[in-house]
């Protein structure tokens, strides 16, 4: 899992830089700071359980099973992509590993969710819909219609808001009228709780328990992840809202530096092993830069192959 | 052949599709245990229960989600929209959901879901439930979208629709639920293909071009323009996308002259768009300016008199039939 939130990390600094250098167009918007959420909350789940999230999504598809080389590839625009090169760095999708994009109209894909566990109840599967979206989120229509509607029809899925303080340049405190977001589920009837998004533990323990619950039974629950993102809300912000004391405390609060030093202690984890997966991890990101690099592009002629099934 | 209501050829088709196929549902507002807004799912609760035929909160942009996403995986959901101008409020699911998901996944996931209901100007309901949505919706990549205009039609193409595996809209005619026409009998299975238009009459002198509720319109002035020897012929297009182009050349190529008379909007209507391709592709067949008979640049009055006054009707086709004839 370390290995994991190592990769997402290499492979977040690399898009940055090649965004940079204007391999990677459109919007572009980095996961560096919440890796403990998404792989916390991906190791609680079943490789067969349904994920969907939003436009921040290049971590969850790695946590997924997709490739380095695919989703770079993707950021590339490249035909071996995730998407074909067709959806980009805000959508992002892997049917193979049960991952249902990379939504980028914020909100817009929770009824999506809704819809995805209103299958498995309607095929009597035990399957759960992991649904990740923003503190943004919770202010948009569809979110509040689909939260009574998951509530309504007892769906199984797991709302997990990874707060991450900002929703683009806006605090939760400027756009929120709650004194937290959890209380958000409270208002449908879902129970809700608030746990540390920087400790990939207790992520994965709490999802974990909850998951179990919903096999048994199926019920929404709602989790609030607190969480910070460590740059802008896409490359082209340069997060002059926040103070650079505000980064530096959450900075030590690494959520990577949080489990090496969690895995030092209890003896299972060596200053030299650390380095070695680490080393792993940016030379995986490597090779996915030139897979892309070297990766055609859709031919045009197969322009119009996916617009109709 | 046996003479069945437009309401009831819907709900035959919703009854054989469900019969068919376990991973078709029907969801909506009232469609459960009141039996629909327009009686279309009238005993479908009784006969499929309530797993499969889902009563909603009123949440327009909520239930069309979630038909998506569980068209995402697998099931093959049928949403009613109480009346399209209520999609209005879910357009952000229709639009950029349903249709973008295939391009958007690089081919992973088509969404085999069908939005049907109520859609045009019905009868004094103002502007905000008036709305015929055929152009918006024709405009999108990704969508299909039909409008039937007798209950053969109806029955044929909403069952199509849900055997499609894309996003398809049937936009039913809310003036037209009461209407009756001939229909096979319940053991002959009945499909419409969607993008085939049908010559609902023949005639030799003026190509009227319509759809929905404008065919009655249409067939009953083609009635009126005989007694003054103008043969009229009737194209009905039965689906806006895709198009049948062939169907409406070999018609125009026959007369040589056209009126489309369109239930929506002028300014971006369908009429403009079957214009453009006619003179684009067969503008030597033209003897005459196409002319279009839509509704007025206004929001639809709720005044019965200034309504009637907005909509297509047989004094507008008339005169219109009249001036590409040159009679």
């Amino acid at each position: 899992m370390l290995a994991l939130m190592l990769l997402i990390r290499r492979f977040e600094e690399r898009a940055s830089q090649q965004y940079q250098a204007q391999k990677i167009g459109g919007f572009c918007h980095l996961y560096i700071g919440q890796e403990a959420v998404v792989v916390g909350a991906v190791a609680a789940v079943r490789n067969d359980d349904y994920i969907i999230t939003a436009y921040r999504d290049h971590g969850h598809a790695l946590a997924r099973g997709t490739s380095a080389n695919a989703c770079m590839a993707e950021l590339f625009g490249k035909e071996t992509g995730c998407s074909r090169g067709l959806g980009g760095s805000m959508h992002f999708f892997d049917k193979q590993n049960h991952m249902y994009g990379g939504h980028a109209i914020v909100g817009a894909h929770v009824p999506l969710a809704a819809g995805m566990a209103f299958a498995s109840k309607y095929r009597g599967e035990d399957r759960v819909t992991l649904c990740f979206f923003g503190d943004g989120a919770i202010n948009q229509g569809s979110f509040h219609e689909a939260l009574n509607l998951i509530a309504l029809y007892k769906l199984p899925v797991v709302l997990v808001c990874e707060n991450n303080l900002f929703a683009m340049g806006t605090s939760v405190k400027r756009s929120t009228s709650l004194k937290q977001i959890v209380d958000r589920a409270e208002g449908y009837d879902i129970p809700g709780e608030i746990v540390d998004g920087m400790n990939f533990r207790e992520v994965r323990d709490r999802l974990s328990e909850i998951v179990a619950s919903i096999r048994k039974n199926p019920h929404p629950a709602f989790v609030e992840a607190r969480t910070y993102r460590y740059r802008g809300h896409s490359m082209s912000d340069p997060a002059s809202y926040r103070t650079k004391d505000e980064l530096e405390k959450y900075r030590l609060d690494d959520p990577i530096t949080r489990l090496r030093a969690q895995l030092t202690r209890e003896g299972k984890l060596t200053n030299d092993e650390f380095d070695r997966i680490d080393k792993k991890a940016k030379e995986g990101v490597l090779a996915a830069v030139k897979f892309a690099e070297e990766s055609p592009e859709l031919p045009l002629e197969k322009l119009y192959d996916y617009v109709y099934a | 052949m046996r003479e069945i209501t437009y309401r009831q050829a819907l709900n035959e088709a919703l009854a054989e599709e469900l019969e068919r196929d376990p991973n078709v549902f029907l969801m909506g507002e009232e469609v459960a245990e009141y039996h629909g807004a327009y009686k279309v799912s009238q005993g479908l609760l009784e006969r499929f229960g309530p797993k499969r035929i889902v009563d909603t909160p009123i949440s327009e942009n909520g239930f069309a989600g979630l038909g998506i996403g569980a068209a995402m995986v697998g099931l093959r959901p049928v949403i009613e929209f109480m009346t399209f101008s209520f999609s209005l409020v879910a357009f952000d699911q229709v639009v950029n959901n349903a249709p973008n998901m295939l391009t958007m996944s690089g081919g992973q996931f088509n969404i085999p879901i069908t939005f049907r209901g109520p859609n045009g100007p019905a009868h004094q309901l103002g502007a905000t439930h008036s709305h015929a949505t055929e152009n918006f919706y024709a405009s999108v990549p990704g969508l299909k979208v039909c409008t039937p205009a007798t209950p053969r039609d109806a029955k044929g193409l909403l069952k199509t629709a849900i055997r499609d595996d894309n996003p398809v809209l049937v936009l039913e005619a809310e003036l037209l639920y009461s209407s009756k026409g001939m229909v096979e009998p319940l053991d002959q299975e009945l499909l419409v293909p969607l993008g085939q238009a049908e010559i609902k009459r023949e005639g030799s002198d003026v190509s009227i071009i319509c759809y929905a509720q404008t065919v009655p319109l249409a067939l009953a002035t083609a009635e009126k323009l005989e007694e003054e020897d103008i043969s009229a012929e009737i194209v009905d297009l039965r689906s806006i996308k895709p198009l049948d182009e062939q169907t409406i050349y070999n018609s125009v190529s026959k007369t040589h002259r056209v009126v489309i008379v369109e239930q929506d909007r002028p300014y971006g209507g369908v009429g403009g768009e079957i214009c453009y391709r006619i003179q684009k592709n067969i503008f030597d067949e033209l003897d005459a300016p196409i002319l279009r008979v839509s509704q007025e640049d206004v929001p639809i009055p709720y005044n019965e008199r200034l309504e009637k006054a907005v909509l297509p009707n047989a004094d507008k086709l008339i005169t219109a039939v009249k001036k590409v004839c040159y009679a």
